[in-house]
C-alpha cells in the first residue's frame, strides 16, 4: 500500500487536503493510459464505420442524365438517381401560373416557383414525400394528384401542389429539389 | 443465500445495484482479478489470450466482411474485389481477416506446444486439453470454408480437393460428397452452405472457448514447472501481474500482426486466388494454406485412398487421446530429459511435415513424407506410453515458489519486490 499513497511532493498541490485525497503517480498513470486506451478504440473503430458509408463504385454512379425532348407538355417522367425516384415533369402554362401565384404566407415550407425550377416548364424534384419516405401518386394522368395538383402521397395523405410543395398533410418540406444542370437545352444530368 | 439478492462487495452504487441482481462484477473480480495464478508463467502463457484476442479481431472484421460480400458463384470474387477496391477501408478490414487467420494458427500452435511441452493436457486437465483440440477443429472447418469464399480458383480447387477426402469413406463416401455439394460438383449451392457456416462457426468456436476458460478456472492453469500451486505463496493476483504481462504479449503480438497486413499482406497467401475459379482448369500446383501442411503431408505419404484420409484425420483424433498416451506422471519436459528431446525432435518433424507438405508429391519428397508421418505417430503411439515406465524423471522442486525464489521463500515469500507477495499472504 506504500506504493499508493501520496508522495511528499503532492502534498504541495493540496496544503490542506487530506494525503489520501491528494493526487497520486497512480492517478496520472491511470488517466494517462485510459486515454491512450479510448483514442486506440477510437482509432481501431474508424475503419470499421467508415466502411459502412458508401463506397467508391457507389458514389462513381451518383449521377444520370435525362434526355427532356421526348416528355410533352403536361406528361411527367420518372428516372432513378441514386437509387431512388427523381420525378422530371413538363409543366403546362397552367401549372406553371398555378405554382407562382401561390402567396408564400400560404406556403407550410415557404419557396417561390422561380427558386424551385431552372427553367419554368421543367420541375425536377426527388419522390420520396419528406414525410416517411413513400413515393408520392401523379406521374401517371390516371394518377390521384391531390388538392393542388401535383402529387399525391397515398401512405399518410400528404398533398404537394405544381411546384412540389408541401400545401396539406403530414409531410414538413416541400419535395426535394436536386442538383442537376442543363447540359442541353432539351438535356439534364442530375448529380 | 438460496434465494434473495446477492452479497456484493462492491462499493459503487450502480455496480452494487446490478451485482447484487446479477453478480458479474463479482464473477469478473473473482476470475480475472484475485484469480489465483502460479507466479512462475513465461511468456509461453500469454497465447491463450493472444488467442482470444485473434478470435475477437477476426468476429469484427469478419461481420463487417459480410456487410460488402455476396455469397453467388457469378458475384462472390468480384465482391471481393469490391471490397479491395471500392469500400472505405475494406482493403485493410480484408487484410487484417485474412493475415488474422494465419497468425491465428499460428497463436494456436504455439498454445499446443505450450500444452504439449509442459504437459498441460495431463489430469486434471483432461477435458480443458480435450475442448482445446476441439477448438482447433472448429477452426480447420471455419478457415477451410472461409478460404473458398472469395471464390478464386484456390477456393474452388482446394474446396474441390477436400469435399472428396470424404469420397474415401467406403460405400456412403460419394453419396456424402454430393450432400456436402448439394449438386455434382462444388457449384453455387456450396458456397451458399460454406458462406453460412463460415459465419456461424466462430460463434460455436466462442462457445467452446467459454467452456475451455471455465474448465481452465476449475483446475487453475498448468505452469513451466508442472507443479500445483500449495499455497498462496506459489501464486499472484491475475490482476494487475498478468494482465500486465499478456498485454506486453498483446503489444508485440499486434506489432507483428500490423507488419503482415502493412507491409506483406499477400505473402502468406496463394498467387492463384487472385484468378477467378474455373471449374475446367486446375492449377498445376495445389497447395493448402500452410497451417494445413504437415496434415496434408501426411495425407499424401500414403499410397493409398482411404488409408491417407484415415491418417490425416487420426493425426488430429490422436491428440484427444493424448492424456492417456502419455502414461508419466511428470507433467513438465523440463523434468523428463529424454522425453523433452523426443518431443523437440518430434517438433523439427513437425516443421519437416510443414515444409515437405508443399512440395510436389514426387520423388524422395514422398519418401521424407513417410518418414516424417511415422515418426508424427511413433512419438504418440510407442515414445510417450514406454517413455513413462522406462524414464527416470528429474526430482521436481519442492514448491513453485522454493523454486523460483530460492531459499527465501521458507519465510513465507517474504522480502521479494513490492507488494508482489503482500497481498496474496493478506488473503492467506
Amino acid at each position: 500500500m506504500a506504493e499508493t499513497s501520496a508522495p511528499s511532493g503532492a502534498a504541495t498541490h493540496s496544503p490542506a487536503g487530506a494525503p489520501a485525497e491528494a493526487v497520486t503517480k497512480r492517478d496520472f498513470l491511470k488517466l494517462t493510459t485510459t486515454a491512450f486506451a479510448v483514442v486506440g478504440v477510437g482509432a481501431l473503430a474508424w475503419p470499421f464505420i467508415s466502411s459502412l458509408a458508401p463506397g467508391g463504385d457507389v458514389l462513381a454512379l451518383a449521377s444520370t442524365d435525362v434526355d427532356l425532348a421526348p416528355i410533352a407538355e403536361g406528361q411527367a417522367v420518372t428516372v432513378m438517381w441514386r437509387g431512388k425516384p427523381v420525378f422530371v415533369r413538363h409543366r403546362t402554362a397552367a401549372e406553371i401560373e398555378a405554382a407562382r401565384e401561390v402567396q408564400l404566407s400560404a406556403l407550410k415550407d415557404p419557396a417561390t416557383d422561380e427558386a424551385r425550377v431552372q427553367q419554368a416548364p421543367w420541375l425536377v424534384v426527388v419522390g420520396i414525400c419528406t414525410h416517411l419516405g413513400c413515393v408520392p401518386l401523379g406521374q401517371r394522368p390516371t394518377d390521384a394528384r391531390g388538392d393542388f395538383g401535383g402529387w399525391f402521397c397515398p401512405c399518410h395523405g400528404s398533398h404537394y401542389d405544381t411546384s412540389g410543395r408541401i400545401r396539406r398533410g403530414p409531410a414538413p418540406t416541400n419535395l426535394e429539389v436536386p442538383g442537376y444542370t442543363f447540359t442541353s437545352d432539351s438535356a439534364i444530368r442530375i448529380g | 443465500m438460496a434465494i434473495g439478492l446477492h452479497d456484493s462487495s462492491f462499493k459503487n452504487p450502480v455496480v452494487r445495484w446490478v451485482d447484487q441482481r446479477l453478480p458479474v462484477f463479482t464473477m469478473i473480480q473473482k476470475e480475472y482479478g484475485t484469480f489465483p495464478t502460479p507466479r512462475n508463467f513465461n511468456y509461453f502463457w500469454n497465447f491463450g489470450a493472444l488467442a482470444m484476442i485473434n478470435l475477437m479481431i477476426m468476429i469484427a472484421t469478419g461481420v463487417f466482411l459480410a456487410m460488402h460480400y455476396t455469397a453467388h458463384v457469378d458475384h462472390a470474387f468480384e465482391s471481393v474485389e469490391r471490397i479491395m477496391r471500392d469500400v472505405n477501408y475494406g482493403w485493410l478490414i480484408r487484410y487484417a481477416h485474412m493475415n488474422g487467420a494465419h497468425l491465428f494458427f499460428a497463436v494456436v500452435f504455439i498454445h499446443i506446444w505450450r500444452g504439449m511441452y509442459y504437459g498441460s493436457y495431463k489430469a486434471p486437465r483432461e477435458l480443458l486439453w480435450i475442448l482445446g483440440v476441439v477448438i482447433f477443429l472448429l477452426m480447420m472447418a471455419t478457415a477451410f470454408m472461409g478460404y473458398v469464399l472469395p471464390w478464386g480458383q484456390m477456393s474452388f480447387w482446394g474446396a474441390t480437393v477436400i469435399t472428396n477426402l470424404f469420397s474415401a469413406i467406403p460405400l456412403i463416401g460419394p453419396e456424402i460428397v454430393t450432400y456436402l455439394w448439394g449438386g455434382f460438383s462444388v457449384d453455387n449451392p456450396t458456397l451458399n452452405r460454406f458462406f453460412s457456416l463460415h459465419f456461424l462457426l466462430p460463434f460455436v468456436i466462442t462457445g467452446v472457448v467459454f467452456l475451455h476458460v471455465a474448465a481452465l478456472h476449475i483446475t487453475g492453469s498448468n505452469n513451466p514447472l508442472g507443479i500445483e500451486p500449495k499455497g498462496p505463496q506459489d501464486t499472484l493476483p491475475f490482476h494487475p501481474y498478468y494482465t500486465a504481462k499478456d498485454s506486453v504479449g498483446i503489444v508485440v503480438y499486434l506489432a507483428v500482426f500490423a507488419f503482415l497486413v502493412f507491409f506483406m499482406p499477400n505473402y502468406l497467401g496463394h498467387a492463384d486466388n487472385y484468378i477467378p475459379a474455373n471449374p475446367l482448369v486446375t492449377p498445376a500446383h495445389i497447395v493448402p494454406e500452410w497451417y494445413f501442411l504437415p496434415f496434408y503431408a501426411i495425407l499424401r505419404a500414403v499410397p493409398d485412398k482411404l488409408g491417407g484420409v484415415i491418417l490425416m484425420f487420426g493425426a488430429i483424433a490422436v491428440l484427444f487421446v493424448l492424456p492417456w498416451l502419455d502414461t508419466s506422471k511428470v507433467r513438465s519436459m523440463r523434468f523428463r530429459p529424454i522425453a523433452r528431446i523426443a518431443f523437440l525432435l518430434w517438433t523439427v518433424n513437425f516443421m519437416v511435415l510443414t515444409w515437405v507438405g508443399a512440395k510436389p508429391a514426387e520423388g524422395h519428397y514422398v519418401l521424407i513424407a513417410q518418414i516424417g508421418t511415422m515418426i508424427y505417430f511413433a512419438y504418440f503411439l510407442v515414445v510417450l506410453p514406454a517413455l513413462g515406465r522406462l524414464e527416470r524423471p528429474l526430482p521436481l522442486p519442492e514448491s513453485i515458489a522454493r523454486a523460483v525464489l530460492g531459499p527465501k521463500a521458507q519465510l513465507g515469500g517474504g522480502p521479494v519486490p513490492g507488494g508482489a507477495t503482500a497481498q496474496p499472504m493478506e488473503k492467506a
